[in-house]
């Protein structure tokens, strides 16, 4: 995350690389291989009732703890229900929350980041208050605002984007810093430029691309914490199926049913490695001084 | 002479150091009339584009102040200015042209886009009128094949055609007042010359009045009218162009001219003003150029000279001299 901050400072999505970039992107390996995970998990959790066609919360006490099986890929839990469709389920859940908590970090990170480069005095403050949030752990801050909010899918997403969004800042305020003195800059003032206009047509959209790689490390980050808070019991309540709720429940039974917690976790695997190959894809080709530029 | 378009009044600008303030420019006044083509010449750090951006006043605040002096502009006083009213005098009623034409311009957006800006935020022209506007503007700064351009980033531009664009830019609106600081070091010989014949004949196309800022003599030679020689934040000599070349009479400038190679000099070694541009907080008695003059006098060190008119259009900031011209 650090080196994202401190490696691109200045990027800039210029419209010359734009074409490029799209050539270039599409020939990385690991942006490819992460491309295709991220979509194909996203397309099974759009399409989650097309596939299955059962309700994840139905209880078949018949059929508890049954191991994977053609009828029950995934095998069930102790209520008996289908554990493929609970993660199914549970990805809708898990993607939406991390997407949401990368667009609001990233949102928040920009406008926060901008204004801190463009006001020096708002700075001192602003800074102050990431630093303060920055000090804690992500998940004990999370915690923490779930705990005050109450345990609901939104005060997840709000308690994950409050943790992300200082880093957020940082690197859009340190390219900002750097942009905000180049000549355009100076150039669009004397042309009577007012200060928004400044902001939102020549400082935004040049120092915007290490925020860009950074929401996608994000995304994989929030889906991770939303399962660990979810297993603390703070996250998205059950019968509500998350990634890290089907383990939480699944806990308790590990030794007997290790399918109830193996399936979920991989899918949490999955995304994260998707997300972060196709973050590691777009820094190499956003960062002008990582190699792998031709 | 009728009242002057700029008119600038005992101005000290000063920045703010760890020691405190320092005076980047001290005790400047000079004026501008209207169409006049002034340059102003100096050394890095001498205050030249110090001078040139308070005019709009785009110091940051905080980081420098006005700490006297007043700078009016056709009878309104910009250091008081709200910055609401200077908004709408930047851009279209004085204009600037910087001195890299490779990172003036924005990556992002179009020629067009950027030519535009001006346009629409000064005259509120619709998107469709500021194109066709922009590329009446590329004609005019002589970029061909216009139309076509106008839709380009800046990328796919030399250094001299982004130069070009700048300039449109900044006569979009039909400014008074053009300052171009240093706009031909960071271009190379050739174009040089073709980008000072262009702001030479806009300039008498539009009858604005230009700023010319160089450390290039021979630029403010070919361009000026009245050169303003600046040393360590003051002016040290104003005098007509012709004057100033023919017979300069500050130490400093003698020096600038001695220091510019001359096209029959044969391959004597250039010379050079000895000792280095003292830094704004640095203390020096007397004259501030003193400890580089080949002509420092003893009444140099005790007090410092004052800028005095010693013929007419023809000011200098040298006590001996001054008394030298005072008797002949």
């Amino acid at each position: 995350m650090t080196d994202i901050a401190a490696g691109s400072i200045s990027g800039s999505l210029a419209p010359r690389r734009r074409f490029v970039l799209l050539r270039r992107l599409a020939g990385h390996r690991s942006f490819q291989v992460g491309l295709i995970l991220v979509a194909l998990l996203t397309l099974a959790a759009i399409f989650a009732p097309v596939i299955t066609g059962v309700d994840p919360s139905s209880m078949k006490v018949r059929f508890r703890f049954k191991p994977p099986s053609e009828a029950f890929p995934f095998g069930t839990d102790n209520f008996g229900r289908d554990i493929f469709t609970r993660v199914l389920y549970g990805a809708r859940v898990s993607l939406w929350i991390g997407l949401a908590v990368a667009a609001m970090s990233g949102l928040f990170g920009a406008v926060i980041g901008i204004l801190a480069a463009q006001f020096r005095r708002l700075d001192a403050i602003l800074m102050r208050v990431m630093d303060a949030l920055m000090s804690f752990p992500a998940i004990l801050l999370a915690l923490g605002v779930t705990a005050a909010l109450g345990p609901r899918m939104e005060s997840v997403i709000i308690a994950l984007t409050v943790a992300y969004v200082p880093a957020g800042v940082r690197i859009v305020r340190a390219s900002a810093l750097v942009v905000r003195e180049l000549d355009y800059v100076e150039a669009a003032r004397i042309a009577g430029a007012s200060n928004i206009r400044i902001m939102v047509r020549h400082i935004l959209p040049n120092s915007i691309s290490p925020l860009i790689v950074h929401v996608t490390f994000v995304f994989a980050y929030a889906i991770l914490a939303e399962a660990a808070l979810s297993f603390l019991g703070v996250g998205v309540q059950p019968p509500t199926p998350s990634w890290g709720n089907i383990i939480a429940e699944g806990r308790d039974y590990a030794t007997e049913a290790w399918w109830v917690m193996l399936f979920p976790g991989l899918g949490i695997s999955l995304a994260a490695l998707g997300l972060n190959l196709l973050g590691d894809g777009l820094r190499d080709i956003l960062d002008p001084r990582l190699k792998g530029r031709g | 002479m009728a009242s002057p378009l700029v008119s600038i009044d005992d101005l000290t600008v000063q920045f703010r150091t760890d020691r405190g303030w320092a005076n980047a420019v001290e005790g400047v006044s000079f004026d501008i009339a209207e169409g006049e083509c002034v340059g102003v010449v100096g050394e890095s750090g001498s205050g030249k584009s110090v001078t040139a951006l308070s005019i709009l006043r785009l110091h940051a605040r905080g980081a420098a102040r006005y700490s006297t002096g007043a700078i009016s502009y056709a009878g309104r006083d910009l250091l008081q200015a709200s910055e609401r009213d200077l908004r709408r005098i930047r851009g279209r009623d004085i204009a600037m042209v910087f001195q890299d034409p490779m990172s003036s311009l924005n990556p992002v957006l179009t020629i067009c886009d950027q030519i535009s800006e001006s346009l629409r935020l000064h005259q509120g022209m619709s998107r469709a009128a500021a194109r066709k506007k922009a590329i009446e503007l590329l004609d005019l700064v002589r970029i061909p094949d216009a139309a076509r351009r106008v839709d380009e980033y800046p990328h796919r531009l030399s250094g001299g055609m982004r130069q070009r664009v700048m300039i449109a830019i900044a006569i979009a609106c039909r400014p008074r007042l053009l300052i171009a600081d240093e706009p031909t070091t960071a271009l190379d010989v050739t174009i040089q010359a073709q980008i000072l014949e262009l702001l030479r004949d806009l300039r008498a196309e539009l009858g604005m009045a230009v700023m010319l800022i160089s450390h290039d003599l021979g630029v403010i030679a070919e361009f000026a009218r009245r050169v303003i020689v600046m040393y360590a934040g003051r002016i040290v000599e104003d005098a007509p162009v012709d004057v100033l070349f023919q017979s300069p009479r500050h130490p400093y400038t003698e020096g600038l001219m001695a220091s510019m190679p001359a096209l029959d000099g044969g391959a004597a070694r250039l010379y050079a003003i000895p000792g280095r541009i003292p830094d704004p907080d640095e203390t020096i008695d007397g004259c501030r150029f003193g400890p580089r003059c080949a002509h420092s006098e003893p009444i140099c060190r005790t007090a410092p000279p004052r800028l005095i008119a010693i013929a007419d259009g023809h000011r200098l900031r040298c006590t001996p001299r001054t008394r030298a011209a005072d008797l002949t």
